[in-house]
């Protein structure tokens, strides 16, 4: 309990600290250029505000996020930059949703950011959606996964880069339905207790009982659950024919570990698994089936020259969500150079005209112009057989993507009569 | 077939409660000795899986269980002689601040070295897999981790009962002053404390590694916990902290029978309802220490 306390007074410290630093910083740098405010305006840098968690279950990933973005950033900038200005991407912690919401705005209004981008937890990504429509202001939300995001929530100031959760669940269900583990079986889930949870655990039984599977238990799990014993217990109770995880995180990690260490039989599937977490894990302690919306095995000459920069970087391989911030600044340095602009307005009608964008992948893709979803391949992914991997990131094995080449990008993305959103 | 199952969460959450102990033990003797509410704790935890996965890569399991509370107890020597011990005497929020400060620039200096990216640690493969006694089914990891922790605890249970150094600390708990005028220094018996407390998180740290995942913030998660159960066990009271521990692990793993998503605010019902009915805890000797 002290311990949270402590916890609120140290963000309020770091922040109070930082600006104090960037305040600054700022001063030294106008006094060592000497220049009037006027020539500074000119060539000022554009300004981009990047939240992701950097702590918590999630910080993992998002340091992943930051090392995406910067290298998209120092890419842009050394190619001379957007407009001929520099981009400067501030990134913070984003904590929690109201820490997140806070933050957001404060960029928006203090720091007069162009654009906001990132997140990954769905919850602070729907307060920072509620801040970028009240200031009118763009919001490029990278890796929440929620559908209820884009669905009800959704807004016309924010664009959803990352693959929703109607399609992870397809892109393992259309595996699981091939493999014969749907249809009569019974199904046991965990679901991680928050929006996104929810959410996948709602996308996912609609898709079993849609293919004749039989839920059998779904069990809510609070998100600082480090030990599953007493739920694999619950697991055997119940002896199930499939173990549906719609868990997140290091929630993932730790349950596929502890499943392995109690060697229970039933086979496991998830329908959230991001590369970083599937590493956690390590070989031998990951099995089933899971969806990916990128990864660093993709044979396309855009990602095999991003992961050879980023592993030259960092010193090891990108992950998803390094992958979803670099594209994401990627396509805003295109939206601002075919508009010409960085105003809000004419980057949403840019980003609503259909225009198409290198995502990397072996299809562009484009956003709905009605929900503004990215609309893209999807990846399912399972495990090397014991022996074949090359190193400690070696061990998955990536399927082939969906859609196939032959058939709609969208198939897989709910439809305007099954979306809530109305913007 | 029922109650097997029920019967299965208490068995699992008396193992479960033993893992606590590790942690907490640490913490309630660190605090009774110096009055000090060690925030770093589980900063030590953290260091201890860190420490333990370059052992375990160099030298192997069995040896990373003796070599890493060593290294790690050996941090501790420096913690208590350079900054716990100016604390004892001062006002409590002082510690409070130091003992968390320091919390977080060992995760820092972690994520540093290690990198922020959680790592695998592996369990030994002849523990892998479940054990079945009857209709109960066990991880046989952590049965192992159930017996280091039974031999650990008979360990300090007899180093604080039956020597000439725990009847020292115990008087020290109990009546500094007292210990004082008989012209004993209290000091280097708690840099011992210390190490001692310091050593068994690192303990808990590594032996926790293979079943979750090793990474810089992993101290946190577990510490609200330790607290948790030292408030309820009592202060100053060994077989408050163990019965505490165990009810704790069971406490949960019988919610989660019954009522899965209540499962992680079962401890805190616990701790509300104990502070209620008896505000020193379970076995605790007095509640004015921290004041």
């Amino acid at each position: 309990m002290e311990h949270e306390k402590g916890k609120a007074v140290s963000v309020l410290r770091s922040t109070a600290r930082r600006s104090v630093l960037k305040a600054g910083a700022a001063l030294a740098g106008s006094a060592a250029l000497g220049l009037p405010g006027m020539v500074m305006a000119q060539g000022d840098k554009i300004r981009i505000g990047h939240l992701t968690p950097e702590t918590g279950f999630l910080g993992v990933l998002g340091k992943y996020a930051v090392m995406g973005v910067q290298l998209a950033r120092d890419e842009i900038n050394a190619s001379g930059g957007v407009m001929g200005r520099q981009l400067d991407v501030i990134s913070e912690d984003s904590v929690n949703p109201q820490v997140a919401s806070t933050k957001a705005q404060r960029m928006i209004e203090r720091d007069k950011v162009a654009v906001l981008m990132g997140e990954i937890n769905s919850a602070s990504a729907l307060t920072i959606s509620q801040v970028a429509e009240r200031y009118h202001t763009l919001f490029m939300c990278t890796g929440a996964r929620s559908d209820v995001l884009r669905g009800k929530d959704c807004n016309r100031y924010t664009f959803y880069v990352d693959i929703p959760v109607t399609v992870m669940v397809n892109a393992v269900g259309l595996a699981l339905v091939r493999d014969n583990l749907v249809k009569g079986k019974k199904i046991y889930s965990l679901t991680a207790d928050y929006l996104f949870g929810h959410d996948l655990s709602k996308a996912a039984k609609k898709f079993f009982a849609a293919n004749g599977g039989i839920q059998i238990g779904d069990e809510l799990v609070a998100t600082d659950v480090t030990d599953f014993s007493p739920y694999l217990m619950k697991i055997r109770q119940a002896q199930p024919d499939l173990v549906a995880t719609n868990l997140a995180g290091n929630q993932v990690t730790n349950f596929v570990k502890q499943y392995a260490e109690f060697g229970l039989p039933y086979p496991v599937v998830g329908f959230n698994l991001n590369t970083a977490d599937a590493w956690a894990a390590g070989e031998g302690n990951l099995s089933g089936i899971w969806p990916t919306v990128w990864h660093q095995d993709l044979k396309t000459p855009g990602s095999e020259a991003f992961v050879a920069n980023f592993t030259k970087r960092y010193g090891k391989p990108p992950e998803n969500h390094a992958w979803v911030e670099y594209v994401t600044l990627k396509m805003l340095a295109q939206a601002m150079n075919a508009t010409k602009s960085t105003d809000t307005e004419k980057l949403i009608a840019y980003f609503e005209s259909g225009a198409k964008f290198d995502i990397l992948k072996a299809r562009e893709g484009y956003f709905r112009s009605w929900d503004h979803q990215l609309m893209q391949e999807a990846y399912p992914f399972t495990v090397k057989p014991k022996g074949q991997s090359k190193n400690k990131y070696d061990f998955l094995q990536f399927g082939e993507a969906v859609p196939a080449s032959n058939q709609p990008l969208e198939m897989m993305a709910p439809t305007k009569a099954e979306s809530a959103c109305k913007m | 077939m029922e109650i097997v199952f029920l019967l299965e969460q208490v068995v699992n959450g008396l193992v479960l409660g033993g893992y606590y102990l590790l942690l907490a033990l640490g913490l309630s003797l660190i605090f009774s000795v110096g009055g000090v509410v060690n925030l770093a704790h589980g900063a030590f935890y953290a260091l201890g899986a860190y420490v333990s996965l370059e052992v375990i890569q160099r030298l192997g399991f069995g040896a990373s269980i003796f070599i890493t509370p060593v290294l790690v107890g050996l941090l501790g020597i420096l913690f208590e002689r350079f900054l716990l011990r100016r604390f004892y005497s001062a006002d409590p929020i002082l510690s409070l601040l130091v003992t968390f400060a320091l919390a977080m620039v060992v995760e820092q200096v972690i994520r540093m070295i290690w990198g922020a990216a959680p790592l695998a640690s592996n369990m030994p493969q002849i523990f892998k897999g479940q054990l079945m006694a009857g209709h109960f089914m066990f991880s046989r990891y952590r049965l192992f981790i159930l017996l280091v922790v039974m031999i650990v605890m008979s360990g300090i249970w007899l180093l604080l009962h039956k020597t000439a150094f725990g009847r020292v600390v115990r008087a020290g708990v109990q009546r500094p002053d007292m210990v004082a005028v008989l012209g004993i220094r209290l000091q280097p018996y708690m840099t011992a404390i210390v190490v001692l407390g310091v050593a068994t998180a690192a303990l808990g740290g590594m032996l926790f590694g293979p079943i979750a995942e090793v990474q810089p913030a992993m101290g946190n998660e577990i510490m609200t916990v330790a607290f948790v159960v030292v408030v309820i066990g009592g202060l100053g009271s060994f077989w408050g902290v163990v019965l505490a521990a165990l009810l704790v692990g069971v406490v949960r793993g019988v919610t989660i029978y019954f009522a899965p998503a209540a499962g992680e605010a079962s401890m805190y019902v616990l701790m509300f309802l104990v502070l209620m009915f008896r505000p020193r805890g379970l076995l605790g000797e007095r509640i004015e220490r921290f004041e």
